[in-house]
């Protein structure tokens, strides 16, 4: 490790921070720091996704996912009644078949794709690596092959965060019986007569 | 770990194989919290997308980065639908507890 540069160093204290965030996230007792410690780990997650210079996905995950799903995992943790003593019930019992499956899982995954085992992948041989110039943007590029090969794509993901808006909103509105609502229908066809009533009476007069 | 001192490819795989095995040990212990259950999730969502950002930057194929773009997508409704099933359930059961969820006698 004589000639480890910044972006070496970088790396492992961004990659330290995504592991050790992520075992927060599974292990903290209260559902709330488990939010806070999602959003350091997507955080963390976006530096390492800047130095593989896909600038737009890191700014991209860091407003739409830590902005607005964090948000909204935040505000719905805060709103539910979470019994955590209860939920925590299992935790230790499941803890050495959830450690030994892990470690089971990342000793298998490394093997393959690790610098040890059987030559699955010539990691070298995939290394087309291009270091851009300072004025290229990673935006535009990205922009003309969305909006050019993958329009169709493009538009079917935005149907489906039509669809989970409506549904969400569908799932989630419900009338209260003691609110007073609006029915602008009914509102359009009221006549001047249905409210008003021009009565003739005399004039008053003072005494 | 790694034994060179460059990073390169195998140092993100190998990363986002750890995330993506440290999720799946999240589901098994915490599988009575809904909640902390679809953050798992999230994770291993991302644990996918590092790959995706990985290949696209060592093939220098912007094509991945694209395919992130709608991962990112697809995981913003399903968190929206989720969440807002887990309210509505919520306001019905009182509860969010997974064994108490039996209506159906799975």
């Amino acid at each position: 490790m004589t000639d480890m540069t910044i972006t070496d160093f970088l790396f492992f204290v961004f990659a330290g921070l995504v592991l050790a965030s992520a075992l927060g996230v599974v292990t903290s007792k209260n559902p709330v720091h488990s939010v806070l410690f999602l959003v350091l780990t997507f955080f963390s997650c976006s530096a390492l996704w800047l130095m593989l210079e896909a600038e737009f996905l890191a700014i991209t995950l860091v407003l739409v996912y830590v902005g607005a799903v964090m948000v909204l995992f935040l505000f719905v943790v805060m709103m539910l009644d979470i019994n955590v003593a209860k939920m925590r019930e299992g935790f230790v019992s499941y803890l050495p078949v959830g450690g030994l499956f892990a470690l089971a899982l990342i000793a298998a995954m490394v093997w393959v794709v690790g610098p040890v085992g059987p030559e699955v992948m010539v990691t070298d041989a995939l290394d087309k690596a291009v270091k851009h110039a300072a004025d290229y943007s990673n935006t535009e590029a990205l922009g003309e092959i969305l909006y050019t090969d993958y329009v169709l794509a493009f538009e079917i993901a935005a149907v489906i965060l039509l669809v989970a808006i409506v549904s969400a909103i569908a799932l989630t509105l419900r009338k209260r019986p003691k609110t007073k609502y609006q029915t602008p229908g009914k509102q359009i066809k009221v006549k001047r007569n249905d409210r008003l009533k021009i009565i003739k009476m005399d004039a008053e007069v003072p005494k | 770990m790694i034994d060179s001192s460059v990073i390169g490819l195998t140092s993100y795989l190998t990363l986002a194989a750890i995330l993506f095995a440290i999720s799946v040990a999240g589901i098994f212990l915490n599988r009575k919290n809904i909640v902390v259950l679809l953050m798992c999730i999230e994770l291993m969502l991302l644990a996918a997308n590092i790959n995706f950002v990985a290949f696209s930057h060592y093939l220098n194929d912007l094509s991945g980065q694209v395919f992130v773009f709608f991962i990112l997508t697809v995981a913003a409704a399903e968190a929206a639908i989720g969440l807002a099933i887990l309210v509505v359930l919520f306001r019905s059961h009182r509860t969010i507890d997974v064994e108490d969820l039996d209506a159906l006698k799975g």
